[in-house]
């Protein structure tokens, strides 16, 4: 239809071969478990990245005053598993508090969909997590957080009270342990498989 | 807070942009997954590189997205992302932005790339 699909990536390089990246977002609330889940899987220590609000808001709202470069900066972690010699699979966690949401449309680009950590002691904690997700039309899991797999409340009732859709999957995750959030993993990327292919 | 403190401070504020020359945005426009390798020109060049390109030019003999030079070389984002692309403009390293470019659906991974994530993730 007169649209030429263009295949090549933003940057390439012939004289290199480069590994794929793919990358899933775990969100949440503030201390819900983000770098404990990431920390159980990663094949590296956890590293923390540091970002100026300016560094995604050029052309929303363009300060041009250096003093201003600087206040806003934001810390992530994240962690990576290697896939195969040519696939690397990054996991990064959100910057917990609702003021750093500016980040979350960089993050999210690209991204195979997001894992949302749910501690249900703090329900409303997650809401902007799952709000934002929703609105994005992003793939999203939800994890419950439990310790020693127990859980306070059933995770049909965590669906009634999230007022989270059917057909978004609802897991239980003890974010410590690394099976657990290889499960939640696998139980997102069939969730964006399943999204993709309809 | 006594004075070299402020004084850090305020290097640690002005000079991660006094490297790029004040720009905030590269050529490439680089995700934070971006994953970066050195070329053999790259590591020809090494040499007569400055700091911090001739540091990334060397730890990127094995493949690093963008966030992780960030992280290890204690760079904010923007400015990783201004040096790396300045580096592959010049065929310095080779990178690999995957799913994030405008040419893939909605920038999300196809069901090929999905598939090799299931099977390397149940392989782990």
């Amino acid at each position: 239809m007169g649209s030429r699909r263009s295949d090549s990536p933003v940057v390439t390089s012939p004289t290199v071969d480069v590994p794929l990246p793919v990358k899933i977002v775990i969100a949440g609330g503030f201390a819900v478990g983000k770098t404990t889940t990431v920390a159980a899987i990663s094949e590296i220590a956890p590293l923390t990245t540091e970002a100026a609000m300016t560094d995604v808001s050029v052309g929303v709202d363009d300060t041009t005053g250096a003093e201003q470069k600087s206040a806003t900066t934001v810390a992530m972690d994240f962690g990576r598993i290697g896939l195969g010699d040519d696939l690397i699979l990054y996991l990064f966690g959100t910057p917990g508090q609702d003021r750093f949401r500016f980040m979350w449309d960089d993050l999210i680009r690209g991204a195979i969909g997001a894992v949302v950590l749910v501690d249900t002691t703090r329900l409303v904690k997650c809401f902007p997590a799952i709000d934002y997700f929703e609105a994005q039309d992003v793939p999203f899991v939800v994890a419950v957080n439990c310790f020693h797999g127990e859980v306070a409340h059933p995770v049909e009732d965590v669906r009634e009270a999230l007022q989270v859709r059917p057909d978004v999957p609802m897991v239980l995750m003890d974010a410590r342990d690394r099976e657990s959030v290889r499960a939640t993993l696998l139980e997102l990327v069939q969730h964006a498989l399943v999204r993709t292919a309809s | 807070m006594t004075v070299d403190d402020r004084a850090d401070g305020l290097a640690a504020r002005i000079r991660p942009y006094a490297l790029t020359g004040g720009r905030t945005r590269g050529n490439q426009d680089l995700a934070l997954e971006t994953i970066v390798r050195t070329t053999p020109q790259g590591r020809a060049a090494q040499p007569r590189l400055l700091r911090e390109s001739a540091h990334i030019v060397q730890i990127c003999a094995e493949p690093l997205s963008v966030a992780e030079i960030s992280a290890h070389l204690k760079i904010p984002l923007g400015v990783a992302r201004v040096i790396v692309g300045d580096l592959a403009a010049e065929g310095l390293v080779g990178a690999n932005a995957g799913a994030n470019t405008a040419s893939t659906t909605q920038n999300r991974p196809d069901i090929k790339l999905l598939e090799r994530v299931l099977d390397g993730l149940q392989a782990l």
